[in-house]
């Protein structure tokens, strides 16, 4: 018997993976946002997101200095010293070494984007060169993006091969798939994209919404997706991976709603940041406003944590 | 491809990890220590002075003294409704509609009082009563108020006139709802009403009158009597009410039509259920048990539609089963005032009883009892969310209405099979379908015989979308253009 | 010596903010008596294609709204006018009618918007149908609101035949341009005051003040307007119908005095039907 045709083989990956329906998954997220999280359990959550953050700084005018003062704040988010360092500096590859130098040897890891960050449109051989480059320069964890292009024209064994070959690339470096949600489109294409990257990833390994360089970044939504066919895969098979929302989520309310939803979907075992992380510059500052609230009793002013934007 | 599994089988942890602090819903729901009565737009105090307590079934401690409207009463109520029908039946629409636009806009503006309150009295969870039972309520208001005036485009060929005075008898499961779904159409054609809340949950109802009052609805065109049993008898066979409206249990409802048999009363019935909820194995299947959830565990399963029958196709039987029990393992059982609670009291003791003893029978029949793990609170009436799996039609957990948080789970294998287990109920209110296949959601909806069929959703309700059921769930429907029929005479 | 008043400088509500027109012109009204009243802005084309761009722009979030939420909003724009009804009565009054028709006027235009409220979530019941077709298939009609329309509103009564003709229209979830009343353009300005309080998303309504003869002929030829909606003397609505030829506009004229304006045959489902596209879509029904 000749072997399925690409056509048919596709049509039944997205059949075993299975559709979601796009109105009933809302409505499941919102429910999370309907929890009341106070107090202690407040407190716990907001610090497990600090630990959680992967600080990151992803811009053409990025310089050394940005990055010093990024790691400075990665290590000691607020001088407290009940308070975590956060889980990872994310920096591009030419500031690997830097960063490198700001926070070897303590807990925050470097990760770094590679694999033509943002757009993924270069060789497959120069992808794979950026990503032993950052390796070797240091990366502890390397962040890449799939071949969307290759996805959406149904080539999903391109797609697979090409993730398993950065995973190859990568060595004892940890991965963290994007995905790109905002060029997928659609849940079932998220969903399916998902398991594509999972079936080759190794346990340690993260798959991750999206670059934050697009409109549409994380949301509870796709992270429920996500979410999902992790768990799903796990049951399945076993091997645990990670989940990265990166992009969208600012505010301190918002990651405590991400928190109750892998709470109620994963379960304690991903409530790690060797499980789950967020891909985010600005929440850090929210999240540790928010404690000092808790620790206080009074509201604070933005201007009061290093590094914050506003001033007014 | 994807890794083959070695070792043992992986497992979920649902535990004590994170723990969420007690959230309780602290807004002030101004109970009164005594309701009165609301006859003629006044407050008055029942003939024969009896009160009886309405308790709290999470705390069974009592919340205020509730009047016990007898004969007298009844009749003075139906007296004034017909004194205020001369002139509320011949305002215009127009000016109609602005007093249910008036009470829309007035209960929106204390709807956080209402939702705590209704908690209180009824046990359901202050999430519910907050975003969906007094919310539900004010847009029924809202929607049939811009009826009013419009009357003429309702039914083609016909101007739909009012009947007159109306009885009505609502259910303790969504009271402040059921107040709303009765009233609204009802005064939007022009009728007068006489309304009985049910005996367990009568406070959001006599709160509702100062809502009247604040509205400036002319007096008696609104009359609201409380008491058990006999008050809503008296309600449903006065000689006044040129039509009865019925929300409640099959068996009490076949006794007010046994009862009126001898008139010509115009009724509706609006019954009991035991709704099918079909998962066919291409359904998305997170988002199924999630409808599946809400189907059952939605308001401690006090529902009459809900979807207390699971139908699930053998070839996906284990994943669903499997994903529900992660999903119910989340479901927080406790005070109903507190949010994060997902399951509150059962309503009464009288029904904490029924279930258990359902749930009993159905364990002796052979179905297989499961239940998460945790503890339920010490005082109060709760029962924790159930399911029942290797059921089969014959079982009476199949075939009995439970109104509790006990799922009943089935398996089928064709298409065919599950129409017939669907349909073979005496009841037909509504059904659940669950698949990825659009001519498929359109064949079950043409053959499924219940009044409101959910596809790829559950428990989804609107002002403007009729709800009824077939064969002993009842006649009529609420909602809708095809609502307001039921409030009109005749040709 | 008396208090001097602070005067109001009338500026035109489009999209969502109070601007002057993009031409720096103005014209002036004066009141019944005679007197200088206020500057109004002579709106230009260009501030009518500007309008257009805002109504496009609030277009598709004012479609997805729920029909219950733009209800809830009519009714909201209705409180609105009727908490300030004596301020807009006086408006009237100053400018000429008498107190008592302005009272009734203004009290039958609060009515129509309560009453285009309450269409907001019913008109599909009536418009929209399943179809019983001869062969295994759902076959369903439904309405979908046209997009942008332009209103141009009588010369009088201002705020009734105003009110009137944009009620209809955005009720199923178009956006409007309008031109107010050329001789009593000042109650549109007031208007323009209640409508951003209303909770009317910004864009969803525009209102334009200024000089018929000469926006009338760009209303009739601007092809994101898909649809006009005016009162209009023969001349004017030979100009409209031509250029809506250029882009197959739907044209609505409506007629009659000012005592039309005050019947219940001045309202309806009608001027709803009018805005809204159909569409039947066919399903199989089938295992």
């Amino acid at each position: 018997m000749p072997p399925p045709s690409a056509a048919a083989r596709h049509a039944r990956f997205r059949d075993e993976v299975g559709a979601v329906d796009q109105v009933g998954i809302e409505e499941r997220v919102a429910k999370y946002t309907t929890r009341s999280i106070k107090k202690a359990s407040k407190v716990w959550g907001l610090k497990l997101a600090v630990g959680m953050t992967d600080l990151t700084t992803l811009e053409g005018k990025d310089t050394p200095g940005k990055v010093d003062s990024l790691c400075r704040k990665a290590l000691s988010p607020h001088g407290a010293p009940d308070l975590p360092p956060v889980a990872a500096v994310c920096v591009y590859p030419a500031m690997v070494r830097r960063a490198k130098q700001r926070v070897g040897g303590t807990p925050v890891k470097v990760a770094s984007v590679a694999t033509a960050f943002p757009s993924g449109q270069t060789h497959l051989r120069t992808r794979l060169a950026e990503v032993r480059g950052a390796v070797a320069d240091g990366a502890d964890e390397i962040d890449m993006v799939i071949n969307r292009g290759a996805f959406l024209a149904g080539e999903f064994s391109r797609v697979q091969d090409e993730i398993a070959a950065v995973v190859e690339a990568c060595g004892p470096a940890a991965l963290k798939v994007i995905l790109e949600v905002s060029d997928l489109e659609t849940y079932d294409s998220i969903r399916a994209a998902s398991f594509l990257a999972m079936e080759v990833l190794r346990p340690g390994d993260f798959i991750k919404t999206s670059t934050g360089k697009t409109a549409l970044n994380a949301t509870l939504g796709n992270n429920q997706v996500m979410l999902e066919a992790i768990r799903d895969f796990y049951l399945d098979t076993g091997v645990a991976i990670g989940m990265k929302p990166a992009g969208g989520i600012k505010t301190a309310k918002q990651a405590l709603h991400f928190l109750v939803a892998v709470k109620e979907t994963l379960g304690d075992a991903w409530l790690t940041n060797k499980r789950y992380r967020f891909g985010a510059s600005s929440l850090l500052n929210d999240l540790l406003r928010q404690l000092e609230k808790e620790r206080t009793g009074a509201y604070q002013a933005p201007y009061a944590f290093s590094d914050a934007a506003e001033s007014y | 491809m994807a890794p083959t599994r070695r070792g043992p089988a992986p497992r979920l942890i649902f535990g004590d990890l994170w723990p969420f602090d007690p959230a309780p819903e602290t807004a002030d729901p101004k109970l009164a220590d005594r309701y009165q009565l609301f006859i003629g737009g006044r407050y008055v105090r029942p003939r024969s002075g009896q009160y009886f307590d309405s308790i709290n079934p999470a705390t069974e401690r009592r919340l205020a003294s509730i009047p016990r409207a007898g004969a007298a009463d009844v009749n003075a109520a139906y007296a004034a409704a017909t004194a205020a029908f001369r002139r509320w039946s011949v305002l215009p629409g127009r000016e109609r509609g602005k007093y249910l636009f008036r009470i829309a806009r007035l209960l929106q503006d204390r709807a956080r009082e209402f939702a705590v309150a209704e908690t209180l009295d009824g046990g359901k969870p202050i999430k519910e009563s907050r975003d969906f039972d007094v919310p539900m309520a004010a847009a029924h208001f809202f929607y049939h108020a811009g009826w009013a005036d419009k009357l003429e485009y309702a039914a083609p060929g016909r101007t739909l006139r009012p009947l007159g005075v109306v009885g009505q008898v609502i259910p303790w499961n969504f009271p402040l709802l059921m107040l709303a779904w009765k009233l609204a159409p009802a005064l939007a054609l022009g009728n007068c009403v006489v309304l009985k809340p049910a005996e367990t949950t009568s406070i959001t109802a006599l709160k509702f009158a100062g809502i009247l009052e604040d509205a400036g609805l002319p007096p008696g065109v609104v009359n609201l009597v409380t008491g058990a049993g006999e008050t809503g008898a008296w309600v449903m066979g006065h000689p006044a009410a040129a039509k009865v409206a019925f929300t409640g249990s099959t068996e009490v409802g076949k006794a007010i039509m046994r009862q009126l048999a001898g008139t010509d009363r115009r009724m509706t019935m609006e019954l009991g259920g035991k709704a099918a909820n079909i998962v066919f194995d291409d359904a998305p299947l997170d988002q199924a048990v999630e409808g599946i959830v809400n189907g059952i565990f939605f308001n401690q399963g006090h529902v009459c539609c809900a979807g207390s029958r699971l139908l699930v196709q053998e070839g996906v039987a284990a994943r669903v089963i499997a994903k529900l029990k992660n999903r119910m393992r989340m479901l927080r059982v406790g005070d109903p005032l507190d949010k994060n609670t997902d399951l509150g009291a059962i309503n009464s003791a009288a029904q904490l009883a029924t279930i258990r003893r359902l749930v009993a029978a159905g364990e002796r029949e052979g179905a297989e009892l499961w239940q998460p793990e945790g503890r339920l609170p010490a005082q109060g009436y709760f029962f924790p969310p159930t399911l029942l799996t290797g059921v089969t039609q014959s079982h009476r957990v199949a075939r009995e209405e439970i109104f509790g948080p006990v799922l009943s789970v089935l398996t089928f294998r064709t298409v065919d099979e599950a129409i017939e287990k669907a349909n073979n109920t005496a009841y037909g209110l509504s059904a659940g379908v669950w698949t990825d296949k659009g001519s498929r959601i359109l064949r079950l909806s043409t053959e499924l015989k219940a009044g409101v069929v959910w596809a790829n959703t559950f428990n989804r309700f609107d002002p403007s979308s009729p709800f009824g059921g077939y064969k002993e769930s009842g006649f009529g429907r609420e909602g809708g253009r095809q609502g307001l029929l039921d409030y009109a005479a005749r040709a | 010596m008396p208090r001097l008043p602070i005067t109001k400088t009338p500026k035109v509500y489009v999209g969502g903010a109070f601007i002057r027109s993009e031409s720096a012109r103005t014209f002036p009204v004066r009141d019944a008596a005679g007197h200088f009243h206020s500057n109004i802005p002579q709106c230009s084309r260009k501030d009518l294609r500007n309008a257009v761009e805002a109504a496009a722009k609030a277009g598709p979030g004012w479609a997805r709204r729920t029909p219950y939420n733009r209800a809830q909003i009519l009714y909201r724009l209705a409180e609105m006018i009727e908490a300030r009804r004596t301020e807009l009565g006086d408006a009237l009054v100053t400018f000429g009618a008498r107190a008592a028709d302005a009272a009734e006027g203004l009290g039958v235009a609060i009515d129509r918007l309560i009453h285009y409220a309450g269409w907001a979530d019913k008109y599909e019941q009536l418009l929209g149908s399943v179809n019983p077709v001869a062969s295994p298939h759902f076959n369903f009609t439904v309405t979908e609101p046209m997009g942008v329309v332009g209103v141009i509103a009588p010369d009088s009564p201002p705020v009734l035949g105003l009110l009137s003709m944009i009620a209809p229209v955005i009720a199923s979830g178009n956006t409007v341009v309008a031109l107010a009343s050329e001789t009593m353009p000042y109650p549109a300005i007031l208007l323009g005051e209640m409508l951003a309080v209303s909770d009317l998303p910004g864009g969803v309504v525009n209102l334009l003040t200024g000089f018929r003869r000469e926006l009338v002929p760009t209303f009739a030829t601007h092809a994101h307007l898909r649809a006009i909606y005016a009162a209009a003397n023969p001349e004017e609505r030979r100009v409209l119908r031509t250029g809506a030829a250029a882009g197959v506009k739907r044209v609505h004229f409506v007629d009659g005095g000012r005592g039309a304006w005050l019947e219940d045959s001045a309202q309806g489902l009608e001027p709803i039907r009018d805005f809204v596209e159909l569409k039947t879509t066919w399903h199989p029904i089938g295992s």
